[in-house]
């Protein structure tokens, strides 16, 4: 059984673009911090950051805790959003529902899903249709990208 | 290639980093997709872009890309400029199109990432 080692929750504010990616960098400085093998955290905060920005593109508002122990770093993000009615063509690269605003801040372009799901140990994805998705990301302390 | 041969050869204005421009990057990321370059960046390339918002300098401090180079004359404003200065990024800006930097880029030995 893994012992927990620090557990952390953020709140996420939907549609803020100008705040979107406080709390992925705030991520990467706590487990810096923490002398975490640097392909290890990379693959975090990647997943982090592509998960934060998802919850401010489509959701009303959003959780992201990030749980670190002695074998891995998971986050667990739980949006109040629109949900995902095809799980399997939003995971599909390329595949994209983005507004042209959202374009604009350089996302949307049907990688964010791929790019968290590439950069996990483990990845699940749950959605409802008008109330949420959750997402639980494992990256495990001794992986390499 | 040292940033600093990158400045002379594309003709770059230095918005941030002018002390860390001894830096050396073998490699290129290219793209106004974000992420396209958190997918394929593997960490100290030379982060090519059109996006001048604060999510290209988010993106180039959590792919870890080791300068950012803004093209078509693009600038970023002063917010975006300080932040790259807070997380130690350089900031260079050409007049110059994206194709052609590659193009020039890539006929000096740098490679792309895939």
């Amino acid at each position: 059984m893994a012992a927990e080692l620090l557990r952390e929750s953020f709140q996420i504010q939907g549609r803020n673009f100008d705040k979107a990616g406080e709390i992925s960098s705030e991520i990467k400085v706590i487990l810096k911090d923490l002398d975490i093998d640097a392909a290890c955290l990379r693959r975090v905060v990647i997943v982090a950051f592509e998960a934060e920005m998802n919850v401010v593109m489509y959701a009303d508002r959003g959780t992201l805790t990030l749980i670190l122990t002695d074998q891995d770093i998971c986050l667990d993000v739980k949006d109040e959003g629109p949900g995902i009615p095809d799980i399997d063509l939003a995971m599909k690269e390329g595949y994209s529902t983005a507004s042209d605003e959202m374009r604009e801040m350089g996302f949307g372009f049907g990688m964010g899903l791929p790019n968290m799901k590439k950069n996990s140990d483990d990845f699940c994805i749950e959605s409802a249709v008008g109330k949420g998705t959750s997402v639980f990301a494992r990256v495990r302390l001794d992986s390499h990208a | 290639m040292k940033l600093v041969e990158i400045k002379d050869l594309l003709k770059c204005e230095v918005l941030a980093g002018e002390e860390d421009l001894s830096v050396d990057v073998s490699q290129v990321v290219a793209s106004d997709g974000m992420s396209e370059i958190l997918a394929f960046a593997k960490s100290k390339e030379l982060m090519i872009t059109g996006l001048t918002n604060i999510q290209s300098i988010r993106t180039a401090d959590i792919a870890g890309v080791s300068a950012v180079l803004y093209c078509r004359g693009k600038r970023p404003d002063k917010k975006v400029i300080e932040f790259a200065k807070q997380k130690r990024i350089p900031v260079l800006v050409t007049e110059m199109v994206m194709f052609d930097i590659c193009g020039i880029l890539y006929n000096k030995g740098l490679k792309g990432v895939s």
